[in-house]
């Protein structure tokens, strides 16, 4: 076997005239939780549903635990597991008849079954819990019980599709932990989020953007590598406005917004605090204080969506410095 | 195998919390049961007749007598003109008229043929149809009795040849034209149908919605295990259907059920091979509940109609004959009414069922073939 997990070399999905996932190309290495990050629509479930055969890409070519997945798709399906984006266990069988049924349908004979049981029910916090029917979890449950029901199998590989969509931050971090405890076991983890809080918990990270590939690399290689320019981080009255003028400024490289302060990039620091000073009260925005600041991954992202705003070849392809 | 066990143990978990399938399994049969074992009843009772007795011998107020008290029709008036009768059928009040010409009585003491018009309205051709089989029955009974009668009398005489009537009963197996007779074997293979093929084609296409044919289709589950694992529970709730309606169909409406249960049993198998296979074939080439749907009722009504149900096979015009041979209600409707019925055994009905399991089969392996584990 490879020494990858997952293989993917220009890999494209078309929908009709348009183009959801555009030539990306990455690997995964064994044992590592690689992150897929991007906005609603940018191309990560699709990708994700090629890698599990579930989708024929319309061109490129991946490998997973060293099948193909356009030759061999069963014997993918066979090594992999999959959480969906949407809850799809069944909502009227209960907590462990929903267990029992994806273990027989990975051919787990019962006492395999009867032996990993306990530990999904731990695993999800579900103990004592098993009689409920799935419909009344509440969603951070749900998702857990999703999880474990990817996992039982043992699979080498999982692909988690936003599993954290949609809970509270303890439920996630809660998630996170599980996801962890998998990794430390030795299985590698390909999760896709748009939650770049939680990007920080990956090895390795692409951000996808409308289908390409804009940035990759491990959280703090995309920290210092791919913004070289400093971010000062603004707090003024009327922020929005704000924004909106410097937006405007040929030496602004990007901006954004962070609750009631903005963060600037400029070219050079010093430079960047006069101009900035000068533009803003010229303005009459009260500037109450000015801090270089490491860039956060959203800066980072920020930063890569616009300067790959307008498609090019540059955008595409494998991204990993 | 474990596969398919899973997949058969689920849906039997799903099918037991589902609270719709209890009314849908034993109300909606009784509903349908009712509806077309009285209401859509064709038996004609009390039609409306007019007689024109121009004869008024004893004889043809007989004859009258026989139609009226065999409870068939019931008269509306008695008019002495042969025009007079048009008032009535154009305005409806009557659909049948009797005419009794002048020498009627003569005729019969004379050994000569009795000559007696009957008048049906032909708009509403059913009960034309069988208000007029009723009449020739009535007639022939008649005349039969007028046979009896006058063989009889000339006992001893001799010479005297009798009148000429031809008194066999066409209507074989169903004397009284019992209509229920015919209706019933047909309901419970209409029962059967609609139910099994409604019940198969929202079993995938409900996944489909749900969201859960994703996590099934990601696992190594085959086509064929899902497919039989789906079709299984449906076959043992198909024949607790089938073995329900049959009782109710024996015990309350007093239809006769002559065959072996056996032969029964494997029809019904053999049906719903079909029904079930062409159920899941529409529930994997459709995307929604409703596109199943509307689906299924689209090839419901030609399976129904040209399948016999209430026109016979026989009565259809050569093109539509032909294509019935392709619609598994046909081979069906011909097997269980002869096997309730008639009756039959094996060897009457072994080249209905061949033909009817290779259609099955053929639908199933269809459905396994156009079964796809992919998202789109
Ligand atoms: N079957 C389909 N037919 C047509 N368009 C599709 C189909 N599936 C996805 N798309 C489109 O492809 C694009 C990418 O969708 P995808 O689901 O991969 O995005 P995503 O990154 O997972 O977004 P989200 O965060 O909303 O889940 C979207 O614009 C979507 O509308
Ligand atoms: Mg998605």
């Amino acid at each position: 076997m490879p020494a990858n997990a997952v293989e993917v070399k220009s890999l494209s999905k078309r929908f009709g005239a348009f183009t959801a996932v555009d030539a990306v190309s990455f690997s995964v290495e064994k044992g590592e939780i690689f992150g897929f990050l991007g906005a609603n629509g940018a191309g990560k479930s699709t990708t994700i549903r090629m890698l599990c055969a579930l989708l024929d890409p319309t061109s490129g070519t991946a490998s997973v635990g060293g099948f193909d997945i356009r030759r061999e798709p069963e014997k993918v399906k066979r090594s992999i597991g999959y959480m969906s984006q949407r809850f799809s266990l069944y909502d009227d069988l209960t907590v462990a008849e929903n267990i029992r049924f994806f273990g027989g349908a990975y051919g787990l004979n019962r006492g395999t079954v009867a032996s990993r049981l306990p530990w999904v029910l731990e695993m999800a916090g579900l103990r004592g819990r098993e009689g409920s029917l799935a419909r009344t979890l509440s969603v951070g449950w749900k998702q857990r019980l999703a999880l474990g029901c990817a996992v039982l199998h043992e699979p080498g590989i999982v692909f988690l599709d936003e599993p954290t969509g949609g809970v509270d931050p303890a439920s996630r971090r809660r998630f996170w932990e599980l996801i962890n405890g998998l990794s430390e076991q030795g299985m590698t983890i390909f999760v896709t989020t748009h939650y770049l809080d939680e990007a920080e918990y990956c090895n390795d990270i692409r951000l996808i953007h409308a289908g390409r590939i804009v940035a990759g690399g491990s959280p703090t290689e995309l920290k210092t590598a791919a913004i070289r320019h400093p971010i000062l981080e603004v707090a003024c009255d009327r922020p929005v406005e704000a924004l909106e003028i410097l937006q405007k400024e040929p030496w602004v490289v990007d901006t954004s917004i962070f609750g009631l302060s903005l963060h600037v990039g400029v070219g050079e620091e010093a430079e960047g605090r006069r101009l900035l000073a000068d533009r803003l009260g010229r303005a009459g925005i009260a500037v109450r204080r000015v801090d270089r600041i490491m860039p956060s991954l959203e800066d980072v992202f920020i930063h890569e969506i616009e300067t790959n705003a307008a498609p090019g070849p540059a955008a595409a392809g494998e991204a990993k410095p | 195998m474990k596969a398919i066990l899973s997949i058969v143990h689920k849906e039997f978990l799903q099918l037991r919390r589902d609270r719709r399938l209890f009314p849908l399994l034993f109300l909606s049969p009784i509903l349908q049961l009712l509806l077309l074992g009285y209401a859509a009843n064709l038996d004609v009772r009390n039609i409306p007749a007019v007689v024109c007795d121009q004869d008024g011998s004893a004889a043809s107020r007989e004859f009258i007598a026989g139609f009226l008290n065999s409870g068939y029709f019931s008269v509306r008036a008695r008019v002495g003109r042969l025009e007079a009768i048009d008032a009535y059928l154009d305005r409806g009040l009557a659909s049948t008229a009797f005419v009794i010409p002048r020498g009627f009585g003569d005729d019969l003491a004379g050994g000569r043929p009795g000559k007696v018009m009957i008048i049906a309205d032909g708009v509403e051709s059913q009960t034309a149809t069988i208000g007029v089989n009723y009449s020739t029955m009535i007639a022939k009974r008649y005349a039969q009795r007028l046979l009896l009668e006058r063989l009889e009398r000339v006992q001893g005489r001799g010479g005297i040849r009798p009148v000429q009537v031809d008194a066999r009963v066409r209507v074989w197996y169903n004397p009284e034209l019992k209509s229920r007779n015919f209706m019933i074997p047909g309901v419970l293979g209409l029962i059967l149908m609609v139910m099994t093929i409604a019940l198969a084609s929202m079993g995938i296409v409900r996944e489909k919605e749900a969201g859960t044919m994703e996590q099934l289709i990601v696992t190594p589950i085959r086509p064929h295990q899902l497919i039989v694992g789906k079709l299984l529970p449906f076959v043992l709730i198909g024949l607790v259907e089938a073995a329900f309606v049959l009782a109710v169909a024996a015990f309350w409406f007093v239809v006769p059920v002559r065959g072996s249960l056996g032969l029964i049993l494997l029809a019904c198998l053999a049906f719903m091979l079909n029904t079930l296979g062409f159920g899941l074939l529409i529930s994997t080439i459709s995307r929604t509940q409703q596109q199943a749907i509307f689906t299924a009722i689209f090839f419901i009504m030609p399976m129904i109609l040209l399948g016999g149900f209430v026109i016979p096979i026989e009565s259809m015009p050569p093109f539509f004959q032909a294509v019935s041979r392709a619609i598994p209600t046909r081979y069906f409707f011909t097997m269980i009414r002869g096997l309730m019925i008639r009756g039959a055994g094996w060897p009457e009905i072994w080249d209905q069922m061949l033909p009817l399991a290779a259609l099955g089969a053929f639908v199933l392996s269809l459905s396994i073939a156009r079964f796809r584990k992919k998202l789109d």
